[in-house]
């Protein structure tokens, strides 16, 4: 794209912010502080993984950019759209295929490789947040490893709901010292972050933070002994397809209460259903 | 400093600005004792507490701890982590206002287990349970353990501060004018329960208070202060039924006879 | 009819796109606003792009507001992703508003002052009365000139402080912080959080400001002085050695003078609050001095009680930029985070039925449906609805 460097970032930014990814990668689960540039999108819309996706892309590598699990969200298409303009690298809907995965809100079905990188993005970095509002305050407490508050939490869902209330953003214990937001992927998305061979990178615009966990690292949702994590799902097979173990998509179809769930991961889905796996709906098309 | 001091402190001294808050003071502790630090407002006893506890650092002087393995650390000198680590396990401090070392919208179980939860329990059964227990050790009925403090009495509220303090059993346990905002009905019952519980855990504490009534009744040793100064310590009884001090004899006899 | 997924997010953003043009335009029968006539005409609104966007171009920021259709939050936005892009050839001279060429200069706290108290183009004593000869573009009496007689104008602070009664202020010497190169960090030093409320919302510094004068953290401010006028803009290439002036801009300042109890060790002086803002933007270099006043209640051993006397609190929330994001975001797709939550509360709705079903009697309150299925019967996993990774 004329006037503009190599994926919209000059060096200088990238360089930078490579800084902040490699002490990151050294300190799984530990927010860095970086000096978050000005981008085209709105804050909150996904600038942070842009920035960190800037900064690792390479003209050869092959990017696939979803949201929700789905390529053709609106705001997946306006992000690949800026990264074909900016720098022209190829672009795909094949998680197989990517190198670099943007993701907003979820982790592909696929099992990802060690030679591809999962970029998230974060809207707020501080697993804290709901808990206590102060920067100050958690800085802190990250710094002691001063979870108490977080505990307590649990605890208290315990004693009113008789379980953990918590289904999406779910915090997790990295490497056994800090407490992180997997960003706002569901609970269900969880177990894949452990010992993932994939790099994962977290990108926050908004707030200014990265963090990372590298491959095969230790990744532990937390919960108590006698109430273990329990992954949510919708209990149905994919309509379309017939996936029993994938994270699933709620559709209305009418407005007497009728409801039809579809793998949310639009790759996964297509894959299963060009290999001949059919769900209930496939089975109506085929019947019609 | 002598051997078997659980804490100890020498020429501590505190000002601000022209204030002098603490003036050369010297404290000595021994495990299972507790020391009352008296005075009228202004006499630095407060100060003197945040100082030993590592809250205020002092100017001049230092404030040295005892450890369960029997070595000694500056009080002051100590990294920030573990001093952090020390006041959640091995000590404790009681605020006169509860609210200020409760969390409001958090379960009295919550409120109680969470120092648990801090060195690692992990069971939520067992948590439970020994929050219950405690409750019931300061008296507060085991069925509010899903209660929300905001709907406790002053007095509950003081002994669940009380029972999320000691969940730890602490070896030492600072204490701020702990029925300073009771009234004096439900004093007497709060005395005697930290009494018993102080006694039978074998707890170490420094108790300030401006109530002469209150360290007769708790404390072993007595200390007095006057503008920063110590100016009479020794055993209560002695002191209080044999003042040397001027000072001391004023604080003794200005107590209404009951 | 079989579902068929939803698929054109990319046809429906280009749509999306052409139709924003048309709006932007209006009715082609309606002449195209000149970025001059915006410039010119519309001064107030190009400033506070300038000001939010942290960008001084007059000409840039009327085409911000053209193209966000008078948007002034959205202006601000493309002059921050502009300047993204933009190089950095030098840092100029800090500003020297002493030697200002001053429009205006007005001072609250001295009846008559060395240069007077100068109106300017001012709003103020207008009586808003909506005036409909504008609306035909009437033609308006020149304002008469005079000439200026070179009085020195010293800034009242500087009055005050010959005297030793006002703080006195930095000397100016350390490098200060740049929030648009680095993350925010605590503590925050004055010259950053000066930074970010010059570059922060209006209307949230106007309310924050408004607020310590009913009583949140007050801190007794009169204005003593606001000016308004262009300074010039140097810069000291190394190659000479010497500065060079490369252009002038237009400033607002305002220097409120605040009463200060005297503590222990300081003898009682007033303390000040300063605001600095790109155009001619008074009501918000006045909040931005207020707020900045606030801010300082630790360091001056006041109590902090009050929203604009917590830093953090302040700094955190002051860019629209920011904020506009981020509350915005909350339109873009949620609907697999909530469909996390639907089943969680799903079953946890089964397990309150469950539990208060009558013992032996088997009756579950919560109707089957697609959404709340009866167990199939087999196993924990099939009647919670997980499948092991």
């Amino acid at each position: 794209m004329k006037g503009y460097n190599f994926a919209y970032l000059d060096e200088q930014t990238k360089r930078m912010i490579r800084r902040a990814l490699l002490k990151a990668v050294a300190i799984p689960g530990h927010q860095v502080p970086f000096g978050s540039r000005e981008m085209p999108l709105p804050y909150g819309w996904g600038t942070g993984g842009i920035q960190v996706t800037a900064s690792v892309l390479g003209s050869g590598d092959v990017l696939k950019v979803i949201d929700q699990g789905a390529d053709d969200t609106t705001n997946a298409v306006s992000i690949r759209r800026f990264f074909a303009r900016t720098a022209g690298v190829q672009t795909t809907t094949y998680t197989a295929d990517a190198t670099v995965i943007q993701t907003r809100h979820r982790i592909p079905e696929k099992t990802l490789r060690d030679d591809q990188i999962i970029v998230y993005q974060v809207p707020q970095p501080e697993p804290l947040f709901r808990l206590e509002p102060s920067r100050i305050e958690t800085r802190r407490m990250h710094s002691l490893a001063d979870y108490g508050l977080m505990h307590v939490k649990l605890y208290e869902d315990i004693a009113r709901f008789g379980q953990i209330s918590i289904s999406y953003d779910y915090p997790v214990m990295v490497n056994h010292r800090y407490l992180m937001s997997p960003s706002p992927i569901p609970a269900f998305d969880n177990p894949k972050m452990h010992l993932m061979p994939a790099l994962q990178l977290f990108g926050a615009g908004r707030e200014k933070r990265i963090y990372a966990i590298p491959p095969w690292t230790e990744v532990q949702s937390l919960d108590f002994n006698d109430h273990p994590f329990r992954p949510i799902r919708a209990p149905h097979p994919c309509g379309l397809c017939g996936a029993t173990d994938s994270y699933l998509d709620e559709v209305v179809i009418d407005d007497r209460g009728g409801r039809l769930f579809v793998c949310s991961d639009t790759d996964h889905c297509a894959e299963r259903r060009a290999a001949g796996h059919v769900g209930s709906e496939g089975m109506k098309e085929a019947a019609e | 400093m002598s051997d078997e001091t659980l804490l100890s402190a020498r020429g501590l001294s505190l000002s601000f600005g022209a204030l002098h808050a603490l003036a050369d003071v010297d404290v000595d502790l021994w495990p299972g004792e507790m020391l009352a630090v008296v005075g009228e407002s202004g006499s630095g006893k407060t100060t003197l507490l945040n100082v030993l506890s590592g809250r205020m650092a002092p100017d001049g002087g230092a404030v040295w701890y005892r450890d369960p393995d029997g070595h000694l650390h500056d009080v002051h000198a100590m990294p920030a982590p573990a001093l952090r680590t020390l006041h959640r396990s091995d000590w404790g401090f009681v605020h006169q206002d509860p609210r200020q070392n409760l969390r409001m919208n958090v379960t009295a179980g919550g409120n109680v287990g969470e120092r648990l939860m801090a060195q690692g329990a992990r069971h939520y059964g067992d948590i439970r349970a020994q929050a219950i227990d405690w409750l019931n050790q300061v008296e507060i009925d085991a069925d509010r353990v899903d209660d929300m403090p905001r709907t406790f009495s002053g007095g509950m509220l003081q002994r669940l501060q009380i029972a999320r303090t000691l969940v730890t059993h602490p070896r030492l346990v600072f204490m701020d004018e702990p029925t300073g905002a009771l009234d004096v009905s439900v004093q007497a019952r709060l005395l005697d329960l930290i009494r018993t519980l102080v006694t039978r855990l074998q707890i170490a504490a420094v108790l300030v208070t401006h109530d002469i009534g209150v360290a007769r009744l708790l404390a072993h040793r007595i200390m007095v202060m006057q503008r920063g100064r110590v100016v009479e310590t020794g055993l209560t009884d002695q002191v209080l039924d044999d003042p040397q001090h001027p000072y001391t004899q004023l604080l003794v006899s200005s107590v209404l006879q009951a | 009819m079989a579902y068929v997924t939803v698929k054109g997010g990319e046809q429906a953003i280009d749509n999306a796109h052409a139709w924003l043009a048309e709006e932007r335009r209006g009715d082609p029968a309606v002449p195209d606003v000149s970025l001059a006539q915006i410039e010119g005409q519309l001064g107030r609104a190009v400033d506070r792009a300038m000001g939010e966007g942290s960008l001084y171009d007059r000409e840039l920021a009327a085409l911000a507001v053209k193209q966000a259709q008078g948007d002034l939050i959205e202006a601000a936005f493309l002059l921050r992703a502009y300047r993204t892009t933009l190089p950095r050839f030098a840092h100029s001279l800090p500003i020297d508003t002493t030697a200002m060429l001053i429009k205006r200069r007005i001072s609250a706290v001295f009846k008559d002052l060395p240069g007077g108290q100068v109106l300017g183009p001012t709003y103020d004593y207008t009586h808003r009365l909506l005036d409909f000869e504008l609306a035909d573009g009437a033609d308006h009496v020149g304002a008469r000139r005079g000439t200026a007689d070179g009085a020195a104008m010293p800034r009242v602070p500087d009055i005050l402080g010959h005297e030793g009664l006002i703080e006195p202020d930095g000397d100016g010497e350390a490098e200060p912080g740049d929030l648009t190169r680095e993350p925010l960090a605590f503590p925050a030093t004055r010259d950053v959080r000066l930074q970010a409320l010059a570059r922060g919302d209006e209307g949230f510094l106007l309310a924050l400001g408004y607020s310590t004068q009913r009583g949140y953290g007050g801190t007794h401010p009169f204005a003593g002085e606001i000016r308004m006028g262009e300074v010039s803009v140097e810069i000291e290439p190394p190659e000479l050695g010497f500065a060079i002036d490369i252009g002038d801009i237009t400033v607002t300042e305002c220097q409120m003078v605040n009463q200060f109890k005297g503590s222990k060790t300081t003898p009682p002086q007033f303390t000040r609050g300063y605001g600095l803002v790109f155009g001619f933007s008074e009501r918000k270099a006045m909040a931005m001095a207020l707020v900045d006043r606030a801010m300082r209640a630790e360091e001056l051993g006041e109590e902090v009680t009050a929203p604009a006397q917590n830093v953090e609190f302040v700094l955190y929330h002051s860019d629209n930029i920011e904020a506009t994001g981020f509350v915005e975001h909350l339109k873009l797709p949620h609907y697999v985070d909530f469909q996390s939550e639907l089943q969680n509360v799903r079953r946890m709705q089964q397990e309150v039925a469950r539990a208060m079903e009558p013992a032996g009697v088997g009756a579950i309150d919560v109707a089957p449906s697609p959404l709340n299925p009866l167990p199939q019967g087999e196993g924990e996993s099939a009647r919670q609805g997980v499948v092991s990774p």
